[in-house]
């Protein structure tokens, strides 16, 4: 921090208003619950709440919504970092909701449209008043447009002809019970910003997210990867490539980038130097259709 | 690298969102996925060339209208600055949502369609981001491929804008004709408007000057959050207390002798924390923790000031109130108020006058505020609120009303 210039870095100016966000809901709101997954957002959200609230710990617990496919690099990184930061980790799991007769698993197997379930169930079982998401503004176009304290009626569903005005740093969190209000502290940030504040403030994540050699298969243009969960159908040829996850999500649906970035400064070039977004390229389930993040956003969706 | 937030501004249709779309496609800021789905999209639709304004349009609403019903935020950066874009609607039903965009803008473009000169919609903006003291204002007179990129329409806006201007406070005003279909002056000066010998859209954002528009004088900290670990087994922790919060104003430094709102308590400031270690200042917007010497009492909506520079102490706000809800503000309604970290209730004594946005004009027999309109109120709250004039505190300066009932915020408002 330059005294005397009394200015700050975009990335100072990020992190600060994100902290905001995140003592303004500890403040209002009686039980928040942050969704952690693994993933680079989320581990961005919960390491600058860990900064919001220092020296004492987080006064929240984290949520992980488990569709039972992980990355088994994942699962271990999420233990271990709510270990180390004394958090309280929740799991909804899928497989629960399954075996409960919530939902019913689908035909091809991928579980990301029923996390919404999932999710719903576990806000109302936990009396969840706001909750935290590490979604971005710039990641998709529905969500270009969704406030930081998004406003969920009793069944989570958002309404984007009809968000609330928000002005200034005020943030309006009246909500009647079953309501909710998501939380999102990162809605400035782009992907860019997260990598580089992970190098500046040598944040850890999953060791997926660095270059590796993985088997892989192509499907609807992406590289999946080979696991207990996916498996190529005839004629998907499995080859062993040097790749990296831009996105932590569902196996099945979660595609890997060839690339051989294995430096947080290798994956910053690559990152300022991609032509295609990050969920372009790794997303299937966003490639459903042109409105396919809206109408699951409508619903209960992250 | 600075980052500088804009917003658009300007009535429906006049090509705010394409001027957008066009400004993130010369700086080749867009995506290839994201260029291929709106080719597609605009191919689709039969359009005749590739609508960049459904970059910014991405709700399923909005592109069925063809209209901009809520902000959309994009992200773009030059080697010179960082950008937050803020792509408001035009359509007088959604204003609450370009106030939205508006009220965190360093700079807004307000576009005029060169065929209609200002309309209503124009005026409004434009007096809205004069209100809202959005320090700069762009005014883009946009379709000039309309117009034969004739000098002398774009000079006749010129002069109508500036003549609406002198009624209202802005401080630093530029014109800039452009084409956003076809890009001229957006990224690069063009060749159709050889006359024209300011420069384009893009070079004025970068260089725009907006490091002295903020306050670093009068030193206001509201309490956010009391941080007390209670740690048992860390006896270097055991005893600690540190305020949380937002710097909204000046600069706090250890060892400032400081007053505690409402208290009106005198100590020291200890040390200011963050998660990196203490610091000897902080200004806005840093997010700290303070500590003072002694062991006042202090909670959240507590103010922290120096004790030569203290805000106004008050129940009784004046202000101009812009009314973003369809149920009308009455006289003698009370609201629920949030102020910086305070939040309070209201009843509303007066209404001093209603504004035209037209003329300006201000009608002092109005009872109530409907929806967009914009009037001049005073309200007597529950409690004391620590305040400043917006004008010289976009934080201190600034409150919302909220309806009761229903939680939703109903007026925004700037006080005098
Ligand atoms: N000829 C010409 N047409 C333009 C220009 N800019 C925008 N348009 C057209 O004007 C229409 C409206 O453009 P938009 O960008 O959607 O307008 P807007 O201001 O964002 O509208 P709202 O957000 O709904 O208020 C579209 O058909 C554009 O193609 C221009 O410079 N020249
Ligand atoms: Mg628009």
């Amino acid at each position: 921090m330059t005294a005397h210039v009394y200015e700050l870095s975009h990335l100072q100016a990020l992190e600060a208003e994100a902290i905001h966000i995140t003592r303004e809901v500890a403040a209002e709101f009686e039980r928040p619950v942050l969704l952690f997954s693994g993933g680079k957002d989320s581990v961005v959200m919960l390491h600058l709440a860990a900064k919001a609230f220092w020296p004492a710990r987080i006064p929240f617990p984290v949520m992980h919504v488990d569709t039972g496919h992980n990355f088994p690099e994942v699962l271990e990184f999420r233990d271990r970092t709510v270990e180390r930061l004394g958090v309280r980790l929740v799991v909804a799991s899928v497989e629960d909701s399954i075996a409960q007769g919530r939902v019913r698993e689908r035909p091809d197997g991928v579980r990301n449209p029923l996390q919404t379930v999932t999710l719903l169930d576990a806000i109302s079982a936990g009396g969840y008043d706001a909750v935290f998401g590490g979604a971005r503004r710039d990641e998709e176009k529905a969500r270009a447009k969704e406030r930081v304290f998004s406003f969920r009626d009793e069944f989570g569903q958002w309404d984007p002809k009809n968000q609330r005005p928000e002005l200034w740093s005020l943030y309006n969190g009246r909500h009647h019970r079953g309501e909710h209000i998501r939380v999102f502290p990162l809605s400035n940030w782009t992907e860019l910003d997260i990598w580089q504040y992970l190098a500046a403030e040598n944040i850890e994540l999953p060791s997926i997210y660095f270059a590796h050699q993985r088997e892989v298969f192509r499907r609807d243009n992406m590289w999946l990867a080979v696991s207990p969960f996916t498996s190529p159908r005839e004629g998907e040829e499995v080859a062993t490539l040097t790749v990296r996850y831009r996105t932590v999500g569902d196996v099945p649906v979660t595609g890997a980038v060839e690339s051989t970035a294995a430096s947080y400064d290798e994956v910053i070039a690559e990152t300022a130097a991609t032509r295609l977004t990050e969920r372009g390229a790794t997303r299937a389930d966003d490639r459903l259709s042109e409105a396919a993040m809206e109408d699951r956003k409508r619903e209960v969706y992250f | 690298m600075e980052l500088l937030r804009f917003a658009t501004a300007g009535s429906v249709d006049d090509g705010k969102s394409t001027l957008i779309g066009r400004l993130l496609y010369d700086t080749k800021s867009i995506f290839e996925d994201q260029l291929e789905s709106i080719e597609r999209t605009s191919r689709d639709r039969g359009d005749e060339q590739t609508n960049l304004a459904l970059l910014t349009d991405g709700l399923r609403a909005e592109r069925e209208q063809g209209i901009t019903i809520d902000v959309a935020y994009r992200y773009f950066a030059t080697p010179k600055r960082k950008f937050i874009i803020a792509d408001t609607p035009g359509h007088i039903q959604y204003t609450r949502n370009m106030v939205t965009g508006a009220s965190t803008a360093n700079l807004a473009l307000i576009l005029v369609d060169a065929r209609n000169g200002l309309v209503e919609q124009s005026r409004r903006h434009a007096f809205i981001a004069s209100l809202l003291r959005v320090p700069h204002l762009v005014l883009c007179v946009n379709k000039m491929d309309l117009v034969d990129y004739d000098e002398s329409v774009f000079e006749r806006i010129k002069a109508e804008f500036r003549q609406f201007a002198t009624k209202l406070d802005i401080t630093d005003l530029t014109f800039v004709p452009v084409s956003a279909l076809h890009g001229d002056n957006i990224v690069h000066r063009s060749a159709n408007m050889p006359w024209y010998d300011g420069t384009s859209l893009l070079h004025h954002l970068e260089e725009v000057h907006i490091a002295s528009d903020r306050n670093l004088i009068d030193a206001r900290f509201p309490v956010q959050y009391v941080i007390r670990p209670q740690a048992q087994t860390n006896h270097d922790l055991h005893d600690y207390r540190g305020y949380a919060g937002t710097v909204a104003g000046g600069v706090l430094k250890a060892g400032d002798e400081v007053v505690v709102l409402p208290s009106g308590l005198t100590t020291r400031i200890d040390g200011i924390d963050t998660a990196d270690g203490p610091v000897s200042e902080a200004f806005a917007p840093m997010s700290v923790t303070v500590r003072l010497t002694d062991d006042v009492d202090v909670s959240r909506g507590d103010m922290i000031c120096r004790v030569h520079n203290q805000p106004r102490v008050t129940q009784d706000l004046d202000a101009m109130v812009c009314w973003l809800s369809d149920q009308p503000l009455h006289v003698r309604g009370m609201y629920a108020v949030k102020h910086t970290t305070r939040s309070v209730r209201a009843q509303v004594r007066d209404l001093t006058y209603r504004i035209d946005v037209n003329s300006l004009h201000r009608d002092e027999a109005a009872t109530s505020l409907g929806l967009n309109d914009i009037g001049r109120v005073s309200l007597r709250t529950t409690q004391p609120l620590f305040v400043d004039e917006y004008r010289r505190n976009r934080t201190t300066g600034s409150f919302l009303l909220i309806d009761e009932s229903t939680g939703a915020t109903v007026g925004a408002g700037m006080l005098l």
